[in-house]
């Protein structure tokens, strides 16, 4: 862990609300946070508790009700399309479910293009795209020869999701929010994912913001956690002390609804 | 995309409304290949002349002839020139002359007349008979009688200067011509209509004029239901409240009544064809932007239209490329509707005498107007509106099972 910690996104009484009256919802309440250079941090909770809202907020897909996100010391500024273009740019995502996430009827290439000429590449000459883009399948062990002229959804789901890291290789973020990337993958292909994605962040030195229901994953693989439930943030702290030293109630919930192989499922706090 | 292409020509209903309109089509394009004329000129002097072949009386008598002896010829021209009404006449006259009523039958010409001849006395009185009715029998009865006389028909030709008749030959009942070596025969296949026009040749440049009014008026209003759904969809916020407010105003008139009223604000001299298709365009294209706005909102907060914004793409660039190709079935299946609706409508005002002017174009509605206003219907001249009808029917109908068809290859919970 880094000595001197420089925060990178930080948010002042987050708030995001659906609908009016009888049907107002409030998915995020007044949340507070510090995200640091470089650190990996998890938010957990269970379904419906704004994990995801959370994540929208940061990346600038919703606009928050209340409250401000200040980026790298800066109040952000995406008012225009022009400035949330030049923020997606320090900051970007990877989606949950990877059959989704991709426009069904663009090829792969064009998937990778955009990438690079987001990074300023449209005048590259077309051998060095490609060269890129071999070296981008290449971190995540795909064969770009095998790629290319192919659409998403010929891909298995593994590979989709692969293929979204190699996004982020070539686009080397700021911050990178990862909203559940392995929930919708195999327990096999989930750790090589989890590992491409820790082996990324020390390769580009970016913020990795995992978004996760599984307490026990985030313990794996994040220096922060923070526990969100019903729109709120509960409990923060660093992964040893959230997890084997919980003080809110809902962390121990979390904590002993996770299912053991070895015990009998105790369903009773379900 | 091949796949979806091979799925389409694999649904029964697509296939058989695309056959169907593929044969319309062709019938409009290779038609007039064939028959040249202008679908407007008038040939008929008279009006609803039956369907059949015409061949000139003129002609016939200057072309070769053939004697042929046929058995049945006389009884033919016999039974061809007694009418209905005549048949009508003879069996009542019988039925008071106190022959059975069971015995007596109109349809057969053969047993009839020889019971006329048996029975008829032009002084036998009847009760209850006028002296015209007793008159009209008496004339009836020579007419039969020159019906069966076996002579021919004198040919004659007044000179030029006496002006005295003289006899230039005959024309025997056994006289027949070749009615390919007649000069002039014109098959009509069904008959002319009230200004004596070919109905068919007529009915094929109005099939194309409704067509391609259709198609003007669905293409105009596609795009414009289009373009406001797509961008109501997906910009939302105060964009959304505005065209969903112009579009509720235009649900709430009814089109065709307004439709109605701006044909008839144009007035009839400036309604071409393309005035009333472009009309029929600006009217109609509320349904569609309702649906598209609809899948727009349910496509705009996907994850692959994320995914696009994150890639640093332009509002223009994502409707493009990652709201349209997916909302494009959904958009030629209205595109679909939009023109059969359009044929429709064009029908429907045309016979409200609102549809083009008259003197330019035919077109299926006009048709329809012009056999309505002659009383095609009630005269019974069935092929001056039925045909229209059926091509009206058939044209809306393979559109709306091409469009079932394609529903159900996109919609797999349509699927039989």
């Amino acid at each position: 862990m880094q000595l001197e910690k420089k925060p990178c996104l930080t948010g002042v009484g987050l708030t995001k609300t659906f609908g009016m009256g009888r049907t107002k919802t409030v998915a995020v309440d007044h949340v507070d946070f510090t995200f640091y250079e470089g650190e990996i941090v998890s938010i957990v909770g269970e379904s419906g508790s704004g994990k995801t809202t959370l994540a929208k907020l940061l990346l600038g897909l919703i606009n928050e009700t209340e409250g401000s996100v200040e980026f790298l010391g800066k109040k952000r500024d995406i008012s225009s399309g022009k400035k949330k273009q030049e923020y997606w740019k320090s900051i970007q995502a990877i989606f949950q479910d990877p059959f989704s996430s991709y426009n069904i009827f663009n090829k792969i290439d064009a998937v990778l293009l955009d990438c690079i000429h987001m990074r300023g590449g449209k005048n590259l000459p077309q051998a060095k795209k490609v060269e890129l883009m071999i070296e981008a399948c290449k971190f995540v062990n795909l064969k770009f020869e095998e790629l290319t002229n192919k659409y998403p959804f010929e891909l298995s789901g593994g590979q989709m999701q692969r293929l979204m890291i190699a996004r982020i290789f070539l686009l080397k973020p700021k911050i990178l929010i990862a909203d559940e990337p392995t929930s919708m993958i195999d327990a096999c292909s989930r750790a090589t994912i989890l590992d491409y994605l820790i082996q990324l962040r020390n390769e580009i030195g970016m913020t990795l913001i995992f978004i996760t229901h599984d307490i026990g994953l985030a313990y794996y693989v994040s220096d922060t956690v923070y526990i969100m439930e019903r729109g709120k943030i509960v409990e923060r702290g660093s992964a040893d002390d959230v997890i084997l030293r919980p003080r809110a109630a809902y962390t121990k919930r979390l904590i002993s609804d996770v299912p053991k192989i070895y015990e009998e499922w105790d369903l009773s706090t379900v | 995309m091949n796949n979806t292409l091979r799925q389409i020509f694999r649904s029964g209903k697509f296939v058989t409304g695309f056959a169907i309109f593929v044969a319309i089509l062709l019938g409009t394009l290779i038609y007039p290949l064939i028959i040249t004329d202008a679908p407007l000129t008038i040939i008929g002097q008279g009006t609803f002349f039956p369907p059949g072949i015409y061949v000139s009386v003129y002609d016939s008598l200057g072309s070769t002839r053939y004697t042929l002896d046929l058995g049945e010829a006389n009884f033919n021209r016999i039974a061809s020139r007694l009418s209905e009404e005549d048949r009508i006449a003879i069996k009542e006259w019988l039925v008071a002359a106190g022959i059975p009523e069971a015995d007596i039958d109109t349809a057969d010409t053969q047993k009839l007349l020889t019971q006329w001849e048996e029975n008829f006395d032009a002084k036998k009185s009847i009760p209850g008979m006028t002296n015209a009715k007793r008159n009209y029998y008496v004339r009836l009865d020579k007419s039969i009688d020159g019906l069966l006389s076996a002579e021919g028909a004198i040919l004659a030709q007044a000179n030029a200067e006496t002006g005295a008749l003289e006899q230039t030959g005959t024309v025997e009942q056994s006289d027949f011509v070749n009615v390919q070596q007649v000069a002039n025969v014109r098959f009509l296949p069904l008959g002319t209509d009230n200004f004596g026009r070919d109905m068919l040749t007529e009915l094929v440049a109005a099939t194309r004029v409704s067509l391609i009014i259709g198609f003007v008026a669905g293409i105009i209003a596609t795009l414009i239901g289009l373009t406001l759904g797509l961008l109501a969809g997906y910009i939302g916020g105060p964009v959304d409240d505005g065209i969903m407010f112009i579009t509720n105003l235009f649900t709430v008139i009814p089109s065709f009544v307004l439709l109605i009223l701006i044909s008839f604000s144009i007035g009839q001299e400036q309604r071409g064809a393309f005035t009333v298709a472009v009309v029929i365009g600006f009217t109609s294209w509320v349904w569609t932007a309702r649906a598209v706005r609809a899948q727009v909102i349910s496509l705009r907060n996907r994850d692959h239209v994320n995914l696009s914004k994150l890639s640093g793409h332009s509002t223009v660039h994502i409707i493009l490329t990652d709201i349209l190709p997916y909302i494009a079935s959904y958009v030629v299946m209205a595109l679909i509707l939009q023109i059969s609706s359009g044929i429709l409508a064009e029908a429907g005002l045309s016979i409200l005498g609102l549809g083009p002017k008259t003197t330019d174009v035919p077109t299926l509605g006009l048709m329809m107007n012009w056999a309505r206003i002659y009383q095609a219907d009630i005269q019974g001249r069935w092929w001056a509106y039925l045909p229209v009808l059926v091509t009206i029917a058939m044209v809306t109908f393979s559109m709306n099972l091409m469009n079932t068809g394609l529903d159900q290859v996109f919609n797999p919970a349509l699927r039989d």
